[in-house]
């Protein structure tokens, strides 16, 4: 026992989490930015750019994430030379927020398409007769109503989102949780199964009040019909 | 509404407000409207009857654009509907519409659903909707509700709301969709006062409905519809006392048997 307890004055546990708690804020901003827009395109009345949604969440939401990372490092970086800034890890860490992002988006906009399925189509009927354009009727009465009905279904991205941010590891994001329970398994490997379950209560201490919240939130916030 | 002027916009008001010539839709192999003409003048009340699947709700809705049409032409106050666009939500703002479930915004109070459109379509100062809008559900009876959500209001309520919400912004013409169909049988009175009065006041409506009392009261012409034609049409009186199609007999042969 005294043997585990002297991990965590040797390895900073907690850090390595709160490198994952910002990699998942910022990839929840983002992808919820971006997923909000595609689900826009799912449901506009132009076919172009329904098609242009369609196909995004279709690619993205089929590859592994893994593939999306890794090439951020690799073929972003590597090879074509983008970088997001100076900072060699920061850069590292702002792709792995790309990749992140760029896969949840896809999941976000399947998130809130559910929830614009809760809509009543008179609601859209009603908005589009007292003369609101698409832009606006989707702004003023279709995603408000949407987003409160797929607070459940966005929750669950956001907890897949939680745990995917070990993904970044493939990104050379070194500081992460999952990266320091590597390197712990490496020099400590006497302790390998406090050590795993040291990161998967981690984890399922992160997640739990999220699920908590979403469900509360969903049942506080339903439209009344 | 007596007091104020008739919106005189384009042209004279010769022209109808409302035409239609002949328009035709499909569903699939089905014909729901088959060369409608019909033309309704401003300050008119026609009302719409006809057996469930005649094309009457379809027609109703073409008329605003919720349901687009496989060919003819529909001109509101002289214009031909736009296909889409910016144009069209202008248009859209000219012609009320009612529904037969309501369909008030869920997540707005009852005096949001009556201001949003004049403050978000019309630009009009927050104060001067809400004032207007007051004004307009003191009308139809539920200025006590303003702050309540539409779910928390019976359905006549609702209606009624969604009447005034209509009338906010100022509309040329009144579109009614079965507006007492999901009604309780003590709210549609409620409900059918109110297009009276609305019609008393010398709106253009076009109102599709089963209710005969509301025709006989308030119509100046009844339209009859059956497998999506118009078979005949003639002043309410003339119409229940002597209708002149078998088809028309037949109906209301059916409905006034009780």
């Amino acid at each position: 026992m005294d043997n585990f307890l002297t991990l965590f004055e040797t390895y900073n546990v907690p850090a390595a989490f709160w490198v994952n708690i910002q990699l998942t804020f910022w990839a929840a901003v983002w992808s919820l930015v971006l997923g909000t827009l595609l689900a826009l395109m799912r449901i506009s009345p132009i076919p172009s750019l329904q098609w242009l949604g369609a196909a995004y969440v279709n690619i993205f939401r089929n590859t592994p994430l893994t593939i999306i990372i890794a090439f951020g490092v690799l073929g972003l970086f590597g090879q074509l030379q983008v970088s997001l800034t100076d900072d060699f890890n920061l850069n590292f860490f702002r792709l792995a927020i790309l990749g992140l992002t760029i896969y949840h988006a896809a999941f976000v906009c399947e998130a809130i398409r559910s929830g614009v399925n809760t809509v009543p189509l008179g609601q859209a009927e009603a908005a589009r007769a007292i003369g609101l354009s698409f832009l606006p009727a989707a702004r003023l009465i279709i995603l408000p109503q949407a987003f409160r009905g797929a607070i459940a279904p966005l929750g669950n991205v956001l907890i897949a989102l939680i745990k995917n941010s070990t993904v970044a590891a493939a990104g050379s994001v070194a500081a992460e949780a999952s990266s320091l329970m590597k390197t712990m398994i490496e020099f400590r490997g006497d302790l390998v199964i406090p050590i795993f379950f040291t990161f998967a209560i981690g984890f399922v201490i992160l997640v739990i009040p999220v699920g908590l919240l979403t469900t509360w939130a969903s049942r506080r916030l339903a439209v009344a019909r | 509404m007596t007091s104020e002027p008739q919106p005189s916009t384009s042209a004279s008001s010769a022209h109808p407000l409302v035409s239609l010539k002949k328009v035709n839709k499909h569903y699939g192999p089905l014909h729901v409207l088959k060369d409608i003409d019909l033309e309704v003048a401003r300050g008119e009340v026609v009302v719409v009857i006809g057996p469930s699947g005649s094309g009457k709700s379809t027609l109703c809705r073409a008329i605003n654009r919720l349901e687009t049409i496989d060919d003819g032409e529909i001109k509101v106050d002289g214009k031909v509907l736009p296909a889409e666009g910016k144009a069209l939500a202008r248009l859209r703002a000219d012609v009320g519409m009612v529904f037969q479930s309501f369909n008030l915004f869920a997540h707005k109070s009852i005096l949001e659903n009556v201001t949003l459109g004049p403050v978000k379509v019309k630009g009009m100062k927050g104060g001067e909707a809400k004032e207007l809008g007051m004004s307009l559900l003191k009308r139809v009876g539920v200025a006590n509700q303003a702050d309540k959500l539409p779910a928390q209001l019976s359905g006549g309520q609702q209606q009624r709301v969604a009447i005034a919400r209509a009338l906010a912004m100022k509309p040329k013409v009144m579109l009614f969709d079965e507006p007492t169909s999901a009604l309780d049988p003590e709210m549609i009175n409620e409900v059918l006062d109110a297009m009276v009065a609305l019609a008393k006041e010398g709106m253009t409506m076009i109102v599709v409905t089963h209710e005969m009392g509301f025709a006989r009261k308030a119509a100046d012409r009844v339209v009859f519809m059956a497998d999506g034609q118009i078979v005949e049409q003639a002043t309410p009186e003339e119409f229940f006392t002597n209708p002149k199609s078998e088809r028309a007999k037949d109906f209301l042969g059916k409905i006034l048997a009780h």
